[in-house]
């Protein structure tokens, strides 16, 4: 980033940068890699939703209830179902970056495979979880 | 594997180029690993209470011992786990010193906060049934 490289003030001369977003085609390994820190900041945020619910139930009634009312809301419920694949996904996309700081699983194809496992298994976990709870669904 | 991957330089110094680079890199990595079993417990037993409009639900799972240990054990590692990765994102993003600096330090203080109320309204759901309040 020349921007912070030029100097220690933060108004600096914006200088130009060679171009990456615009030219570099996004791949499975690149487009998990920001999805695994989109996902984990996504669930600092539900966190604070977990932590609301937490307390009302402990100490506000009032809270609690609100809560309960955002939770059956579409919006909620779209929230929901969006913190619970954002879950699974950096679960699955996290044990695959243990796997590496392992050492292990680096080879390319390795990679791809796994990184289009972490998906399989983000998205059949979002759709089972919501099946079995929301909507009563048992095989 | 040494216990910390040092130069014998940096180990006279008493730091890593980060200072404390590789003291995160491992608690990240342990934080990670303990939340792979304590989420796992905590999501499967939340999925059903999430629907319940009846505070007493939660106290009554609450009133468990394993389920209050689990959980805060889970909250201890999770509230630590977020606080490492916004450190990451803050100092990835941020150029401006004191604006990284500044933020810094609020993140360490909101996660520390969360998670002491998040732990405190476990005690409370516990204890509040364990003794009949």
């Amino acid at each position: 980033m020349s921007e912070s490289l030029s100097s220690g003030q933060g108004a600096s001369r914006q200088r130009p940068l060679s171009p990456h977003l615009q030219i570099y085609r996004p791949q499975i390994t690149s487009a998990l890699s920001i999805l695994h820190r989109i996902t984990g900041f996504a669930m600092v945020v539900g966190t604070m939703a977990l932590l609301a619910w937490l307390w009302g139930a402990a100490y506000s009634p009032p809270l609690f209830a609100a809560m309960y009312a955002f939770f059956v809301h579409p919006l909620g419920r779209l929230l929901m179902l969006g913190w619970t694949f954002a879950y699974y996904f950096h679960l699955a996309n996290g044990v695959r970056h243990l796997f590496w700081d392992a050492g292990r699983g680096f080879a390319l194809d390795n990679v791809n495979r796994s990184g289009y496992a972490a998906v399989v298994f983000a998205v059949a976990f979002t759709a089972a979880t919501w099946l079995f709870a929301v909507y009563g669904v048992r095989i | 594997m040494n216990g910390k991957l040092l130069t014998p330089l940096a180990r006279v110094r008493g730091l890593g180029s980060a200072g404390s680079g590789t003291h995160h890199w491992r608690w990240q990595r342990l934080t990670a690993l303990a939340l792979i079993p304590l989420s796992l417990i905590f999501v499967f037993s939340v999925v059903f209470l999430v629907s319940s409009d009846n505070e007493r639900e939660v106290a009554v799972w609450l009133a468990s011992p394993f389920f209050a240990l689990m959980t805060m054990l889970m909250l201890a590692a999770l509230f630590y786990h977020a606080r490492l990765g916004t450190q990451v994102i803050i100092e990835d993003y941020i150029s401006r010193a004191c604006l990284k600096a500044a933020l810094l330090a609020a993140n360490s203080f909101i996660m520390i906060l969360f998670a002491a109320m998040s732990m405190l309204a476990v005690l409370k759901l516990h204890l509040g049934f364990q003794l009949f309040l």
